[in-house]
Parts: C-alpha cells; sequence; structure tokens
C-alpha cells in the first residue's frame, strides 16, 4: 500500500539528511522523496511515497515528529488528494514516423520541450499512474533518457496544510 | 545583590560563594576596574577583599536591584566563556572530558567558571560518566571532548544513553569551520555520526548561535522522552566574540512538542478495561522514574490490587518490598512474573517499551491480555505490541487523571495464584542450595545488598553479574539501580558510578563488574583515584566472558570460542592505583572482607573469584517464548575447578 506523506519542516542544513536517515535507520523503503522550499521563507516541504501498511505509516509519521526540526506531517493515504509526477523523457526520432511520433505526443498529452537532430524531449506531467502508462507508451519508440521529479501532493479542497502557521 | 569580581580562578572561589549563601549568581569574566560602580550613584556598597590560593578576590555588597546589576557586567563574551556561561546558567556544576585542539579555548575559559571539571582516561569514560551522574542525580549530565577521535570515542555512551533515554549533553570542539570539509586534521563529521543515536544535534560555526544551541540542547535533553543531545563547536566560534546577555526566555521550538494531551476517548476506553480485568498485571518502567511517578503509580497498583512486574531500568520505581511487587520480568525475570504476564487478561504499560528482551517471542507475548500503554513517545505506541489502549501523555499526568476515575479492585485470587507459582520456584533458587564451599556470584550480591541494607547505588556493567544484581540485589528507591539496558554497554560499569558517585556524594556507591566488562574501561580507575572519591568496585571474576560463555554452553554446545579470560591480578591493579585492593574466594569471608571495605578510605577494589562455570536463571532463550524458560537445575550440572581453587 503505497502513503504520500506530506511534511512541513524547517530549511536548516542537514535536514533532509535527517529525513533520509530515519527511513534508512528503521528501515523504511521510500518509493520517491521531494524537497521544495514553500510560499514562506525558513520552511520546506517534502513529499515522500512509501510502500507499508497503516500501522507503519503511523510508525513512520510518530518517528517524523520526533524530529525536532519537523513541524507538521499529514498522510495523504484516505483524504481526497492531487498528486502529480513530472517526467522529461528524450526519444529517439530517427528511423520514425514524425507523424506517428506527433499523434502519440498529441494522445499523451505530452509536451515537446526540446527537438535535437536525433531525439525529441518531452515532458510528461500528470497522476504517477499517467506518467507510467506515457513513458510505456514512449517505450516503443526508444527512450534514450528519462528523468522523474517523485510524486508531489496535496490535498483536494479548502483544507490546507500551510505553512503559513510557521512564518 | 552580590559581586564577585575576580580575573581568574573564580571555580576555586565556588566553595566561598556558596559558605556565603550565594545561590544564584551571575558568573561572568569581570574584568570590568571597579571604578565603574562608582558611576552609579545610588550604589551603596561595601568591599572585601579576601585571598584564596594566591587569587585576589574583591567582592561588592551592593543592594542595586538585578537590572540594574546586568547593566554593570560587561558584555563581550568570547564563545568559549558563553558555553560555560550557559552551563552555570543551566545549573551545571560537574562537567566529564577530555582536552584537545579544537577544543582548547573552551577549557582556557572554563578555569574562570564555578564548574568543576573530571579529567576522565578516555572519552568514553567522559560520556559514561556523564550517564551515570545524569541517572543518580536525575540532572542533565554533561561531556566535553575535542574534535575527531575525541568526538568518536563519545559514540559508545551517546548510544547507551540514547537507548536508554538518558538526558546528557555532548559539547564537542571541530575544526575551525573554513576548514570543514577539507578533512582538516582531527576532523570529524560527528553530527552526522550521531545522527541516529541522538535526540538532535547541533553544529555550531558562528559565536551568535552558541547560546540558542546550548539552550535548546538542554530543553530537548529533558524534556519529554528525555535523550542525548550532541553540540559541535567549531574552534573559531569558540574564540570569536560578540555582545552577549543571558537570554532567560524559555525557548521556542516551532516544530518540537513533546507532551501531548490525555484523550478522553482513550482514558475512557483504559478505564473499562481496567474494570473488566480480572487477571491484570503492571508492567513498570523506566518512564516511572523519568515522571517522577513513584507515588502514583504505588497508588495505582494498590487501588486496583494488581501486581507489578518491573523491566530492568523501572527497578527501584516501586520498593522491591511492597507486596504487590513481584519483580523483574523478561529473559532472566522471575518465572512467576514471566508466567503471570502470559496469563494475564489485562497488561498495564506504565513508561516501557516492550523490548524484545521483556516479550520473548512477540508472536505468543501474553496472547489473553489486552494492553494499556502509557508513554511519553508517540512513537512507541503500537511499535511492538499493538495497545487497546495508548495514552501518549507523561506518566505521572495521566495517572493523577487515571487515579481520579478508577475503582477499587479486589484481585485477591490472582495475587494467591502468583505467590503459589512463586513458591515452587524456590526450589530452583541458588540461595536454597547448600553451601558447597564454593563463591557463587548471586549469594555475593545478595550479601552486598544485606551489608549495605540495600540502600546503596549500584551501578553495574553488562553481562551475567548484571543479571544477577537485577535478581539478588533488592531496590528500594529509584535512581540506585544504573546499568545499561537498552545497549547494554560492557564498560559501562566503571565510570557511570564514577559519575554517580559525583552526583550523590553522599550516597554509598557500588560499581558491581565482571572481569571483561570492567577491563574495557579500567582506566578510569586512575580517575576515581585523581578526584579521590570513593566507589565500592566489586569485580564478580569467574575467568570468562561469563554470558556469552553462558550462551555457548547453552546453544553452542560448549564450544567457548574466545570467552575464556586470563585477567591480571586486581587487587594490584587497585593497588598500583594507590587504592585498596581486596580478594574473597570463601563465601564465610564475604561479610568481613566488604565491611573492611566500605570502612576503607576511597576507591576500593574487591577480586570476588566465583564459580566459573555457573549460570544466570531461569533464561527466556533470545526468540522464545516468554513462558518457556530454561531453569535453574537443582543442583548445578557442573562444577569444574573454580578461580578458589589451587592455580
Amino acid at each position: 500500500m503505497h502513503h504520500t506523506l506530506v511534511a512541513l519542516v524547517e530549511d536548516k542544513p542537514g535536514v533532509l539528511n535527517r529525513v533520509a536517515s530515519l527511513f534508512r535507520r528503521r528501515a523504511f523503503n521510500i518509493e520517491s522523496l521531494t524537497v521544495g522550499r514553500t510560499d514562506v521563507p525558513g520552511v520546506s516541504r517534502m513529499t515522500v511515497v512509501i510502500e507499508s501498511d497503516q500501522v507503519d505509516a503511523e510508525r513512520v509519521t510518530a518517528y517524523l515528529y520526533k524530529l525536532v526540526n519537523v513541524l507538521q506531517v499529514e498522510d495523504l493515504r484516505d483524504v481526497p488528494a492531487i498528486a502529480r509526477d513530472l517526467a522529461l523523457v528524450k526519444v529517439a526520432v530517427a528511423g520514425h514516423d514524425r507523424a506517428h511520433l506527433l499523434r502519440v505526443v498529441d494522445e499523451t498529452r505530452a509536451h515537446i520541450v526540446d527537438s535535437g537532430e536525433q531525439t525529441m524531449t518531452l515532458e510528461i506531467t500528470g497522476e504517477p499512474p499517467h506518467v507510467d502508462a506515457v513513458i510505456s507508451r514512449l517505450e516503443p519508440l526508444g527512450i534514450v533518457e528519462l528523468v522523474r521529479t517523485g510524486r508531489v501532493a496535496m490535498r483536494r479542497g479548502d483544507t490546507t496544510l500551510s505553512a503559513a502557521q510557521y512564518s | 545583590m552580590m559581586f564577585i569580581l575576580a580575573n581568574r580562578g573564580l571555580s576555586r572561589i565556588a566553595p566561598l560563594a556558596r559558605t556565603l549563601g550565594l545561590s544564584r549568581l551571575q558568573w561572568s569574566q569581570s574584568c570590568q576596574p571597579i571604578t565603574i560602580l562608582d558611576t552609579w550613584g545610588t550604589i551603596r556598597y561595601s568591599t572585601l577583599i579576601i585571598g584564596i590560593y594566591g587569587v585576589r578576590i574583591t567582592i561588592n555588597l551592593t543592594d542595586v536591584p538585578a537590572r540594574c546589576t546586568l547593566g554593570l557586567m560587561p558584555t563581550q563574551r568570547s564563545g568559549a566563556q558563553i558555553i560555560w556561561e550557559c552551563l552555570v546558567h543551566e545549573g551545571i556544576s560537574t562537567v566529564f572530558g577530555y582536552p584537545g585542539g579544537a577544543i582548547l579555548p573552551a577549557y582556557d575559559a572554563m578555569l574562570d567558571y564555578p564548574v568543576k571539571h573530571v579529567l576522565v582516561r578516555h572519552e568514553q569514560g567522559a560520556s559514561h560518566m556523564a550517564d551515570g551522574y545524569a541517572r543518580a542525580g536525575g540532572g542533565v549530565g554533561v561531556a566535553i571532548a575535542t574534535s575527531g577521535p575525541g568526538a568518536t570515542n563519545l559514540v559508545t555512551g551517546i548510544a547507551t544513553a540514547m537507548m536508554d533515554s538518558v538526558p546528557m549533553v555532548c559539547i564537542t570542539g571541530q575544526v575551525p569551520s573554513k576548514l570543514i570539509g577539507y578533512d582538516a586534521f582531527q576532523e570529524t563529521d560527528i553530527t552526522g555520526i550521531t545522527l541516529p543515536i541522538t535526540k538532535h544535534s547541533y553544529l555550531v560555526t558562528r559565536v551568535e548561535d552558541i547560546m540558542p544551541a546550548m539552550k535548546e540542547a538542554f530543553l530537548l535533553a529533558k524534556s519529554g522522552r528525555p535523550g542525548p543531545v550532541l553540540v559541535d563547536i567549531t574552534k573559531d566560534a569558540q574564540q570569536a566574540k560578540c555582545d552577549w546577555e543571558w537570554d532567560p526566555s524559555p525557548v521556542k521550538l516551532r516544530g518540537y512538542r513533546p507532551r501531548l494531551a490525555v484523550s478522553k476517548g482513550e482514558m475512557a476506553k483504559a478505564v473499562d478495561l481496567i474494570k473488566a480485568s480480572k487477571r491484570p498485571v503492571i508492567l513498570a518502567g523506566q518512564g516511572i522514574v523519568h515522571s517522577g511517578a513513584m507515588q502514583e503509580v504505588r497508588q495505582f497498583a494498590e487501588r486496583i490490587n494488581a501486581p507489578v512486574a518491573m523491566t530492568l531500568l523501572g527497578l527501584g520505581g516501586l520498593p522491591a518490598s511492597h507486596p504487590l511487587h513481584i519483580g523483574m520480568m523478561g529473559m532472566h525475570g522471575e518465572a512467576w512474573v514471566n508466567h503471570a504476564i502470559q496469563e494475564a487478561d489485562l497488561l498495564l504499560a506504565f513508561g516501557m517499551r516492550f523490548d524484545d528482551r521483556v516479550t520473548g517471542n512477540i508472536k505468543t507475548y501474553a496472547l489473553t491480555a489486552k494492553k494499556i500503554h502509557i508513554d511519553v513517545d508517540p512513537s512507541e505506541i503500537n511499535k511492538n505490541v499493538r495497545a487497546d489502549a495508548a495514552i501518549v501523555a507523561d506518566l505521572r499526568e495521566a495517572l493523577k487523571d487515571l487515579l481520579e476515575v478508577v475503582e477499587p479492585a479486589d484481585h485477591g485470587p490472582w495475587l494467591t495464584y502468583i505467590a503459589s507459582m512463586k513458591g515452587t520456584s524456590a526450589v530452583h533458587d541458588i540461595q536454597s542450595l547448600p553451601d558447597n564451599g564454593h563463591l557463587y556470584a548471586p549469594h555475593v550480591i545478595n550479601d552486598i545488598w544485606r551489608i549495605t541494607e540495600g540502600k546503596a547505588i549500584v551501578v553495574t556493567d553488562v553481562g551475567q553479574h548484571q543479571m544477577w544484581e537485577a535478581q539478588y540485589y533488592h531496590h528500594e528507591a529509584p535512581r540506585t539501580l544504573i546499568t545499561s539496558g537498552g545497549l547494554g554497554t560492557m564498560g559501562f560499569g566503571l565510570p557511570a558510578s564514577i559519575g554517580a558517585k559525583l552526583a550523590r556524594p553522599d550516597a554509598e556507591v557500588w560499581a558491581i563488574v565482571g572481569d571483561g566488562g570492567f577491563q574495557m574501561t579500567q582506566a578510569e580507575l586512575s580517575t576515581a583515584a585523581q578526584e579521590g572519591i570513593k566507589v565500592h568496585v566489586a569485580v564478580i571474576n569467574n575467568g570468562y566472558l561469563g554470558m556469552v560463555r553462558q550462551w555457548q554452553e547453552f546453544f553452542y554446545d560448549r564450544r567457548y570460542a574466545a570467552t575464556p579470560l586470563r585477567s591480571p591480578d586486581f587487587v594490584k591493579i587497585a593497588e598500583a592505583h594507590g587504592l585498596v585492593g581486596l580478594r574473597v574466594e570463601r563465601r564465610p569471608d564475604v561479610l568481613d572482607v566488604v565491611q573492611r571495605a566500605r570502612q576503607a578510605e576511597g576507591t576500593v577494589l574487591i577480586d570476588f573469584r566465583v564459580e566459573q562455570e555457573d549460570s544466570v536463571y531461569p533464561m527466556v532463550p533470545a526468540g522464545a517464548d516468554l513462558d518457556a524458560m530454561i531453569r535453574r537445575p537443582h543442583q548445578p550440572s557442573v562444577l569444574v575447578e573454580t578461580a578458589a581453587d589451587p592455580i
């Protein structure tokens, strides 16, 4: 079972290390981890995806709270949430029917962000399963390079996990 | 209001200050000329000049309000001075450490502050001493070391304190901030190394950040579930100066909220479970001692008339002589206690964490029992054992709330049943064996208990003697058994006992150690000698790494790989330190020698030459069901030559 944990943390040196070390130390497997700044200076936001059962997800949450730099943690598993993943995919263009390629791009809602003589770079944004699906459609074309950001997520509706309270 | 102005040697006048009744002082390096006082027209003062040990001290008696006197204080401080200012403000009077290059500025500033420094022989000793000091005295222990090897030598002691939730602040010097990351001489990433074994840590590179880090470190170390905090301070931060004034405001942390209110719903569930229970057992852990809930636990146990089983670190949380105290649980717990737990219908876990040494096979642990878990650390709830009611709170507060609503109950038949199991166990007890001329460690420890009337603070090392101590020295008060429970750190005993003695100078302190563990930190005997303190060191000398040998006997077909241990003459070792060394080889001599040791000046060592191949019973093999215990044979199965026999 996937759990998407969102954590507001203090933007201080070593915080990412503390969080990552916690997962390693307690033998939890991180599927993806993203960190970025929030609208509030000094507060960062992490999205951590782990594969675990409910009990372990609660344990992880409790452990995260033991880290002094962690401000707030929320498990988005059981709440309506939006999740997005972004991938940049470089595919080979040589030897392909260009029209076929453009059709795939169009159908999958990928964006062409760059093109060279041999390759074309596509950007795919969406729910992680959508990104997976697009990548598998692109595979027959010949993927030469791929990078994904990992999941970022947010609750739907008016409920917020606002960093402003920690400003 | 009183000023003490001196250029150096404030530590020397600290006793004088105490004699004068100066309990709270603004200690500072006061190089400010006295004439400044004159600029305050309203100040009346008289001046005393006293010479002690060649240090000139000026004492000014004034009646100015504190606010004004602060204005008189010189406000520029070096980082090194700020470290000591903070320690003094935190009420620290004793620190344990070892100097070195990167911490030298702090050591230089130390001479001007009323803090006693104990020079250890190895930094591991400093961290264990700080640990023993904290556990015995109830305050925060402080260890100081230099960068690199000094800092890494603290690691075992830090991990020990982390596992047993001991409040401790470790201060390490670090190479100058410009050299960090360049593999400078004696540089090591100590905050990185200690990341998983500290509650929190700081790398301080600016002088302005020292006070906030120190204040936070002390708050974190002692609040919530206590633990060790490391403050790593670069040499340039120690040397730099800044305008400084003690900030008395409480520390504000954005993300650390250790106290959680008692949930009404869980409380109601707990009350119902208690009411419905016919066979309750209270599992009493170290949380009792940390939260000071001794009285509440006792009241609660008496209210619901429930037996109380102790964890190793909980011993002393309820007096051993209390009728509801049934003894220690777990791997080497009393047989009847483990049976009672397995047959209980309700476990009330008070400040304990269901360690694997306590539960045995978790899959078969207390299957018939509902569990109420009260702990200050939310991450302990449902970690090892699923709780039916979980109260995340300070134990004392939670019990106070419970005591308001829980009704008296009588579990007479259940208590009688447990007592009957106890009766059949006595035949297995070594105390019931006839004296066959051999010296047995349990006898030695039980005799020490009798002779000290159970009033000593006993610090143990790790191994067989530790378990025998827990079984045969009966503790009546909290903080009288100091032992490395979670990490099981050999070498802990002697240094921790020195720390304990310094925290509780009036107490009789015994270090009960094995011949193996003792030799790991034996060098600290020299520290005890230098400090002129009195610790009774009882070496339970069986010529083996006894607990490992026991496992080899039980589970490895008696293949004694690397467990036979040849030791030096411990009596001579003591004598080489200018200390008294004694030896006991026969049981009838125990009383006399222990009494001689108690009367001797200074630290004294007794070499107890005990039965070599005795084992600790009962024993739940690792991972076995809690009630599947190996019991002591009615007669010891093997009696090989003992250390008492002619060599």
